[in-house]
């Protein structure tokens, strides 16, 4: 899966979890929870989602690390190897 | 025969538009059962009946927009035809009403009559009856008291305006009329307390570590739990000052604020949390902030909730100075869970550090009750087994 899959299922997860949010306008190395607003329960519903869709299990003691999108993408693509 | 009245879902609602009747005339309805949706400042709430029986007809169409207190539907209660037993009919003559909050309510027909044309909520109002039952005279008293505040125009609506904005400006307009009323009312007294979170964290961590990521707990479900908990030590705090009366309640329903991205907030209740386990806060709260997003709450968690619980820690903030949402004696603050310097038996560490405040009217409660519900907080958290 390239990195633009996988940034295409987590704006689609965004989506439907923060359907206001400007995804245009968010930045790849910004803290994407301030950027779009989203709270940490918003946050456990993306993963969850992730989860869903990758079959990926993100363990809590790396939620911390997942602050933006390029962060996100690059934990993601190498467990989907 | 009962007449179904437009409840009044929080102290700053004065009207709402009927937007769908879930019932058709001659449909059977239990206690809880959604009868009908309406359009308030807060989004759609489904309204719920809180007695058995029939309808019998359907007074206000979709679309409509009504005063708090008029009639939408007559019920026919289940014991009206057929006779025996009926507990309901014993009621003295007293009209039984589906509204949440009037449920405990003594009052005469003359007296809701009143209340209903002079626009008085009936929560408000301390009855000087036998038992406390609410009279015609009670009801003019309370109706004047409110006059100065009915004076303020509310804006007008214009037409033209798009709807999204519509509802902003109805929002701002509700929160403004219930944090005006309780800077207006209530002295607020505040006290504030820094927690050691570090083991509660560990502990957390453990318990998520053994559970798939949908079962996993967030730490807001463990401040809900040691609230609820720390009422139940103090319970002056988890109630109502209605009429100058201190109404403490039994029942832990903790109101938890949820921010809307279109702006403004609400604050659902979370029905006795004090007895619920954390898996089954996490669901409930999951379920309360979708429905919450959606705007799709029910009647009863828009009106009872006894306590309000916010967190904005995940914002940065470290500390949350709240305003009480009246007719409630308290409201708990959470800030963000922060690396901190923790001085503990002469040796200085860094430690996971959580601010809470309390913000207590002070009308009900002194700032000792306050600082014994503080620490009853910090020591549930740390008694992890107790959560």
């Amino acid at each position: 899966m390239t990195d633009e899959q996988i940034k295409e299922i987590i704006f689609k997860l965004l989506g439907s979890i923060a359907p206001e949010a400007d995804f245009d306008a968010l930045l790849p190395d910004e803290n994407m929870r301030k950027a779009l607003d989203i709270d940490s329960f918003d946050f456990l519903n993306l993963f969850i989602g992730l989860n869903d869709e990758l079959g990926v299990e993100i363990p809590e003691s790396d939620y911390g690390r997942l602050d933006t999108l390029t962060n996100i993408i690059a934990y993601l693509s190498e467990r989907l190897v | 025969m009962a007449e179904f009245r437009m409840p009044s879902l929080g102290a700053d609602m004065a009207e709402a538009t009927l937007v769908e009747w879930k019932v058709t005339p001659g449909d059977r309805l239990k206690s809880g059962d959604i009868i009908a949706e309406v359009e308030t400042d807060k989004g759609i709430i489904e309204i719920e009946v809180f007695d058995d029986g029939v309808v019998e007809q359907i007074l206000i169409q979709p679309g409509e927009k009504v005063a708090v207190g008029s009639i939408l539907a007559i019920i026919r209660s289940d014991a009206e035809p057929v006779a025996p037993a009926a507990e309901a009919s014993k009621t003295a003559g007293a009209e039984k009403i589906s509204m949440p909050d009037e449920k405990r309510i003594r009052i005469s027909p003359l007296a809701r009559r009143v209340a209903a044309d002079l626009g008085v909520d009936l929560s408000m109002v301390q009855g000087t009856g036998p038992n406390g039952a609410i009279n015609r005279i009670d009801i003019e008293h309370a109706a004047k008291k409110k006059e100065p505040a009915k004076k303020i125009p509310p804006p007008q609506k214009v037409e033209t305006k798009p709807q999204k904005t519509d509802f902003q400006a109805g929002m701002r307009k509700a929160i403004a009329l219930a944090m005006s009323r309780s800077n207006r009312e209530i002295p607020h007294y505040y006290l504030e307390t820094r927690i050691d979170m570090t083991g509660t964290l560990r502990w957390l961590e453990e318990q998520n570590r053994k559970r798939s990521i949908k079962e996993r707990i967030l730490p807001a479900v463990l401040l809900i739990k040691a609230v609820a908990l720390a009422l139940g030590d103090v319970p002056e705090l988890n109630g109502y000052w209605i009429d100058d009366c201190h109404q403490p309640q039994e029942a832990v329903h903790i109101g938890f604020a949820i921010s809307l991205r279109r702006g403004g907030l609400v604050t659902p209740a979370i029905h006795n949390a004090d007895i619920m386990s954390l898996d089954e806060i996490m669901e409930a709260l999951r379920d309360l902030i979708m429905r919450t997003r959606a705007g799709r709450l029910r009647s009863s968690e828009m009106t009872d909730s006894t306590i309000t619980l916010t967190s904005l820690g995940d914002l940065g903030v470290e500390k949350v100075y709240g305003v009480i949402y009246p007719p409630q004696v308290a409201l708990v603050g959470f800030g963000k869970i922060m690396n901190q310097p923790w001085a503990e038996n002469g040796m200085l560490g860094i430690r996971q550090v959580l601010a809470a405040t309390l913000a207590g009217d002070h009308r009900a409660t002194d700032g000792h009750r306050g600082a014994q519900f503080l620490d009853a907080v910090s020591r549930y958290l740390k008694e992890t087994a107790k959560l």
